[in-house]
């Protein structure tokens, strides 16, 4: 086993303790705590959408017109119909873009 | 373990695994697609067992970004399941400690929701139940990983068959599935500019730090909005 897969290895296994973690976490919290201050509230209810919104601006901006294009499409289609369809739709539009337009 | 409570458990969780399956599929394809090898995939969704994470995960490593920060972005990604055990809490106090170590590991989004309206619906929440609702979704997961990881095998050159675009539109999807909850739009959009201004003045990876701290900040920042709501809000649109 060469040393790039076995550190892939050991990031796997260290994501899922950190997983694990913030399973079990919220229950030692609470047992601890009885209630979680609000601003601390507020703040770990903003971490999903903070962090994930971090991979899609920039391929956003970065990524090239066809990206940039088949994200616009899946995000009108995204503000009524599921991830899923989404994703569909968003697929077809790169791949007109790239093999029937461009 | 009470059969009856274990079978309504498997029934509830079964259009749940229904409309994850893709999502599996789409994960073991991607990973492969981003340098992982089709064990590496199958053991990331039965260890780690979050898919957006693994989403991340993948989207980072292949980008080759360091170790640590690939698992600070799980574990940021995954910080909401802190909110659920706490939440949940009060449901599953007759669990014994065995019991709870599982039932802690196997509490994804769609199982956090569920647990937390039987309970206060005035529903026992058994361990049986629990188990069966979780284990028709878990393993499944685990399957469909290796499906979508064997066929992501055959593929050749992933941006000709249009996959890169999956990854940002999958995230795109997850952030629209928060869009209801407090402060959405201010912390979106401040992340973004962060991320992109991060992007063009850091570079990668510190785009991810970089924006999500700005979100996080501001979001603690903002004075507290009323809510009636009984803890918090399961993520809509993820498996």
């Amino acid at each position: 086993m060469d040393a790039q897969h076995l550190n892939l290895l050991y990031v796997i296994v260290a994501a899922a303790l950190a997983t694990y973690a913030t399973r079990f976490g919220g229950y030692v919290l609470i047992t601890q705590l009885k209630r979680i201050p609000p601003r601390l509230e507020a703040a770990l209810n903003a971490v999903p959408a903070a962090v994930l919104t971090t991979l899609v601006a920039p391929a956003f901006v970065y990524g090239g017109f066809d990206v940039a294009a088949a994200m616009f499409v899946a995000f009108a289609i995204g503000l009524r119909f599921s991830t899923l369809r989404m994703l569909l739709v968003g697929w077809v539009a790169v791949m007109v873009i790239r093999h029937v337009i461009l | 373990m009470n059969r009856d409570d274990f079978r309504a458990g498997l029934r509830g969780g079964f259009p749940v695994m229904l409309s994850a399956s893709p999502f599996g599929a789409l994960f073991g394809a991607l990973a492969v697609d981003n340098g992982f090898s089709v064990a590496d995939a199958v053991f990331m969704s039965a260890t780690v067992y979050a898919g957006a994470s693994q989403m991340v995960g993948i989207e980072l490593f292949g980008n080759n970004v360091q170790p640590w920060l690939v698992v600070l972005s799980v574990f940021a990604v995954n910080f909401r399941h802190v909110l659920y055990s706490a939440s949940i809490a009060k449901h599953i106090r007759h669990f014994t400690i065995i019991q709870k170590l599982l039932a802690f590991f196997l509490l994804v989004d769609p199982q956090y929701a569920e647990t937390e309206q039987r309970g206060e619906r005035g529903l026992p929440v058994t361990f049986s139940w629990y188990l069966g609702f979780a284990l028709v979704i878990y393993f499944p997961w685990i399957l469909n990983t290796l499906i979508g990881a064997l066929f992501g095998q055959l593929i050749g050159d992933p941006k000709a068959i249009g996959l890169d675009v999956l990854l940002p539109i999958y995230f795109l999807g997850l952030v629209l599935g928060f869009r209801k909850r407090d402060r959405f739009l201010p912390v979106v959009a401040t992340s973004a500019v962060a991320s992109v201004a991060a992007m063009h003045f850091v570079g990668s990876p510190w785009h991810v730090s970089i924006g999500a701290l700005a979100g996080i900040l501001l979001a603690a920042i903002l004075p507290p909005e009323h809510r009636l709501r009984q803890g918090p809000a399961p993520v809509e649109k993820e498996a």
